[in-house]
């Protein structure tokens, strides 16, 4: 026991799980599905994967310290929409530029977010509820025809979308999948070894202990709603580039489901606990849970919602109930086979 | 004297000036803001969220949030047109509404008090579960021609002028300022909402208290719910969709701290009228239904972030003044 506890932390049981589970469901729907191994389906989970990935990994960062970010649909809606919209007017922009657009007006938004929460001292539910709002309400309020269609769009848009860097039997690796992939490695590696990452971990888990320690607390809050706007930029430019056809409901409801992979993911929103593994395999879980069960029940749609709620919920009281359970015993297991060793994390609220 | 004027500094009289210029504003603009007809109109426009807003108050006081409301809204209407599509009478499927509605609480309640999660990701689980399960109940179609009696309940005039849902909204007012601001049970949902743990030691039933208010909670959206489908005709998968929205928005704005323990009923009705008022001005004007979305939530941020900028300022200004006093004392020491 005293030799498992060095390397398992309660917290990895998570992200371990969620690889059983995740090989579980394929070797389940694989036997009931007919061509389930096929790219097809591959290529569609991977696309839609990417962009909740890259917008889950900004939430993850708000999440972490004790905030939530609400307002990442209307983020991604409105940056997808904002940026169609001058590619139908400029066709001759340079991809680098509509990304940077895309981007740069993502992070305008996070700054909205940071000053009021982080300054203004306004807490993030309350504050994102109404950027919320406000950014889906600017949205609408956008002038001209209220619909962006492929057909508006130069070449490279529908090239970007539809062709694959690597291909290994219709297997397809597409831009915005390594673009994910990018994003990922950045920001795991950023939470893990930088000392702004792990900040955001100190900020979480005991605010009033990184004050007192002198951590320019605001300050990072603040930076951790640009990146997240960011990135919700950045999702929303990959939402354009994968669908096309936006209308001003695009992304409408993102938020939810980002939460719910971060959440499934071993992502707590008490701050402080999380990895940037488990939310991209908590929005992996989700994406091909979601696939599979609309192939194999031939259920509609509109079970999909219903399910996800149930998922979160689940994942929660697993945490609530299972893990704080097993830190306590690893704890404990600590003080026996280190007699006067410190007791640590044994109260995990 | 100065106790006398303290009153003026406080959040209420702020939330009545800005109600005195809202009005105003609207009279000036509309020669028929006045009429009976219009003022009853500007309630029955948004009755089934200031009937939510009442519950809600006590669930913020208490220092949760139930964000599903909405969904529970809709679910209840739903479940009701479900039943009504099948043939089920109309009485049978407003008590299974109701019915709905309490279980929905029970599970709420129960996820938070005793299993002891955040309000916050139960309701936000529930706010996506249950518009999922409207969504399964009705998938794309609209469901109307109810009843003609449940239907003139909701639109024409009951007693007088005033509907149905109006008399209930002022009967639950009544009885909810008795309950909050006058009872024990009141007591308790600000003691619980300023220090959970100290209303535990000293031997308040908080589990039970926040059930209650679940509950409750769950019950009234469902109420609020099947008022709206009497008053639209019709009910869809996704009808009441973000209502939490301003329902939130008149509570906070009210001036009940989002943290719990204080605030009261008088504040929310204050801010009630003035969300209501100030939609009816923005009708007149032409704004669309979004863009009054969006005013709603900006006014939600002001709502908490004015009084922190003015605190800012103010123990800014009090901080210069005691420096200012510590600099004069010593000058005159050294003198």
């Amino acid at each position: 026991m005293g030799s498992l506890r060095r390397y398992f932390h309660p917290e990895q049981l998570r992200e371990f799980s969620l690889v059983f589970l995740i090989v579980a469901i394929f070797l389940f729907f694989g036997s009931q599905i007919p061509g389930y191994f096929s790219p097809r389906i591959f290529n569609r989970v991977t696309s839609d994967v990417a962009i909740i990935t890259v917008v889950a990994i900004g939430e993850t960062l708000v999440l972490l310290t004790r905030n939530y970010d609400l307002s990442v649909g209307s983020i991604v809606g409105l940056t997808a929409f904002f940026v169609g919209k001058q590619l139908s007017f400029y066709p001759d922009m340079l991809p680098a530029l509509a990304l940077l657009l895309a981007i740069g007006a993502g992070a305008l938004m996070g700054v909205f977010n940071g000053l009021i929460i982080a300054y203004g001292r306004v807490p993030s539910l309350i504050a994102t509820l109404g950027t919320l709002a406000i950014y889906r309400s600017m949205l609408v309020a956008y002038p001209g025809n209220k619909i962006v269609v492929t057909n508006d769009f130069p070449k490279w848009v529908l090239d970007l979308g539809s062709t694959s860097l690597i291909s290994i039997g219709g297997f397809d690796i597409k831009p915005v999948v390594a673009v994910a992939l990018l994003v990922f490695i950045i920001f795991q590696l950023i939470t893990t070894y930088l000392s702004y990452g792990r900040r955001l971990y100190a900020i979480g888990s005991n605010p009033e202990a990184a004050r007192v320690g002198g951590l320019p607390e605001q300050q990072i809050v603040f930076w951790a709603f640009v990146l997240c706007g960011a990135l919700a930029g950045l999702g929303g430019f990959m939402f354009m580039v994968r669908y096309g056809d936006l209308t001003t409901a695009a992304a409408q409801g993102m938020e939810l489901q980002v939460i719910a992979a971060a959440v499934v993911g071993g992502v707590s929103t008490n701050g402080g606990v999380g990895t940037m593994i488990g939310a991209l395999l908590g929005a992996f879980m989700i994406n091909l849970l979601q696939q599979s069960l609309l192939r194999w029940l031939r259920i509609s749609n509109f079970w999909v919602d219903a399910f996800l709620g149930m998922l979160i919920l689940l994942a929660v009281t697993i945490d609530a109930v299972i893990v704080s359970r097993l830190r306590v015993i690893w704890a404990q297991t600590g003080l026996e086979t280190r007699p006067g060793g410190e007791k640590e994390e044994s109260h995990a609220a | 004297m100065r106790r006398r004027w303290e009153w003026l500094r406080s959040w209420e009289s702020l939330l009545l000036v800005i109600l005195v210029a809202v009005i105003g504003f609207n009279v000036l603009k509309a020669p028929f803001y006045l009429q009976i007809d219009n003022q009853i109109n500007l309630f029955q426009l948004h009755i089934e969220e200031i009937i939510v807003a009442l519950i809600m108050t006590f669930i913020i006081i208490n220092a949760e949030i139930d964000l599903s409301v909405g969904s529970v809204m809709g679910l209840a209407g739903c479940v009701m047109a479900f039943l009504w599509e099948r043939g089920v009478p109309i009485e049978v499927g407003i008590a299974a509404a109701l019915f709905t509605g309490v279980l929905v609480g029970v599970f709420n309640g129960f996820m938070v008090a005793y299993v002891g999660l955040t309000s916050l990701v139960v309701t936000l689980a529930g706010l996506i579960g249950y518009r999922g399960l409207a969504h399964v109940l009705l998938e794309d179609r609209s469901i109307g021609n109810f009843p003609k009696w449940f239907n003139q309940l909701g639109q024409q005039p009951l007693v007088w002028h005033i509907p149905f849902a109006m008399i209930a909204f002022f009967v639950m007012l009544v009885i909810a300022l008795v309950i909050l601001q006058n009872s024990g049970f009141g007591r308790y949902v600000y003691v619980i909402g300023n220090n959970k743990d100290v209303a535990r030691y000293s031997g308040v039933n908080v589990r039970r208290i926040k059930m209650t208010l679940f509950v409750a909670s769950g019950l009234i959206s469902a109420f609020a719910g099947l008022l709206l489908a009497a008053r639209l005709g019709s009910m869809r998968g996704d009808t009441a969709t973000g209502t939490e929205l301003t329902v939130i928005t008149m509570v906070v704005l009210g001036g009940v701290s989002i943290f719990g323990g204080s605030g009261s009923l008088y504040g929310v009705l204050l801010s009630i009228l003035i969300v209501l008022n100030l939609r009816n001005g923005m009708g007149l004007l032409n704004i669309p239904g979004d863009t009054q979305t969006g005013v709603i939530g900006a006014l939600l941020i002001l709502s908490v972030l004015v009084p922190n900028i003015a605190q800012e300022v103010r123990s800014l200004w009090s901080r210069r003044q005691r420096a200012q006093r510590v600099q004069a004392a010593e000058e005159q020491k050294g003198g």
